[in-house]
């Protein structure tokens, strides 16, 4: 099976749409954020190479042409930031101020929590930009140093969460206000929570989409000053 | 043949952004150098929206999936992930609970500190803050 497949270029892609197509449909279903399509591909996909013995190498042969898209795909994350512009020139300072307070929040809370379980550098710098968009995410955690595969989970994960959490949460701590919930949601939980945020309303969704991109910036210099300190 | 100019531009800025990971001695993927680019070239127009809108919105839309892939290779971490599994799922709840509370109380700070000043100061500003905020409701 393996030596076949290994020769397969279109067996990785393939398999890639079809588990992805699987997942969206049932999300459909489902409605929930936990039925996330790239969750449930993956698992589809890892089922698949361990029940037929085929290893990630041969997956990977065909599999890594749809990632070599993520870089012109992140480029064009300019689009939508660049639509929301106006909303940045409204609330300039709330906006910045916010988010920065997030991503300092961000960088302190997991420092502080490597260093009590002691993890070493690379698991350290893996987990730090766990709250940013995986295109972004996925960079950082390569240029330093760290394990790309368990960040990208771990990126999926932490927008599931947020996604789950975000309105008991903000009831709780009296967060309000239509931007702030926003941008609280987009800086904790990315793309995964903006979804959560669009379903709020208008003002969210445009807050939280924003908040992508602006958090993602200022997390890559962020992160290059705190991974020096483990 | 418009899809082959928009994919051009975008292709484009990918390459040039390549170039300047390779060039620039720091820490920063291929990928924000060129989303600072295409950013810059928006908000000049030098390049204008619609040359690039309809690529870009393809791309961004079928993003998940191009994470697939990478995460599928986590078969191959493991061992890496057996080792550090409760560190990260602590690590995962709190830190992501934290940055919501900060960020919202404080943008929410921010803002209604703004308002309340509009309103003290000036009637005009004051009012027309209001009649913003309602709009934005």
């Amino acid at each position: 099976m393996n030596e076949i497949l290994s020769q397969s270029i279109f067996f990785g892609i393939a398999i890639t749409l079809v588990t992805y197509e699987i997942g969206l449909w049932i999300k459909q279903k489902t409605g929930k954020a936990i039925a996330n399509p790239l969750l449930i591909s993956v698992i589809l996909i890892v089922a698949v190479l361990l029940l037929f013995h085929i290893d990630y190498e041969t997956y990977a042969n065909g599999a890594q042409y749809i990632s070599i898209f993520l870089t012109p795909a992140t480029v064009s994350l300019a689009v939508p930031l660049y639509r929301q512009l106006e909303l940045l020139k409204t609330y300039p300072k709330a906006i910045f101020g916010g988010i920065i307070a997030g991503v300092l929040t961000a960088m302190v809370s997991v420092f502080a929590l490597s260093l009590m379980f002691g993890l070493n550098h690379e698991q350290y710098v893996t987990l730090l930009p766990k709250s940013i968009t995986t295109a972004i995410g996925m960079g950082i955690s390569e240029k330093m140093g760290g394990i790309v595969t368990i960040t990208v989970v771990v990126i999926i994960v932490t927008g599931i969460l947020g996604n789950i959490l975000a309105e008991t949460i903000c009831r709780l701590c009296k967060i309000e206000d239509p931007i702030a919930k926003g941008l609280a949601i987009g800086t904790s939980a990315h793309a995964l929570g903006t979804a959560k945020a669009m379903e709020l309303g208008e003002i969210e969704g445009a807050m939280s989409s924003l908040s992508i991109v602006v958090c993602g910036i200022l997390t890559v210099i962020s992160v290059s000053i705190f991974a020096n300190f483990i | 043949m418009k899809y082959v100019k928009q994919f051009s531009i975008i292709l484009g800025i990918s390459f040039l952004a390549e170039l300047l990971e390779i060039l620039i001695p720091l820490p920063i993927a291929a990928s924000v150098y060129g989303l600072v680019i295409m950013l810059v070239g928006l908000i000049t127009k030098l390049i204008p929206l619609e040359k690039v809108e309809t690529a870009a919105d393809f791309l961004v839309d079928a993003m998940s999936i191009m994470f697939v892939p990478a995460t599928v290779g986590i078969m191959a971490s493991v061992d890496a992930l057996k080792e550090m599994l409760l560190p990260i799922c602590v690590i995962t709840v709190v830190s992501t609970v934290l940055i919501m509370i900060v960020t919202g109380r404080v943008s929410q700070h921010i803002i209604r500190g703004q308002k309340n000043k509009g309103a003290a100061t000036l009637q005009t500003v004051g009012t027309e803050a209001a009649a913003d905020d309602k709009e934005d409701r």
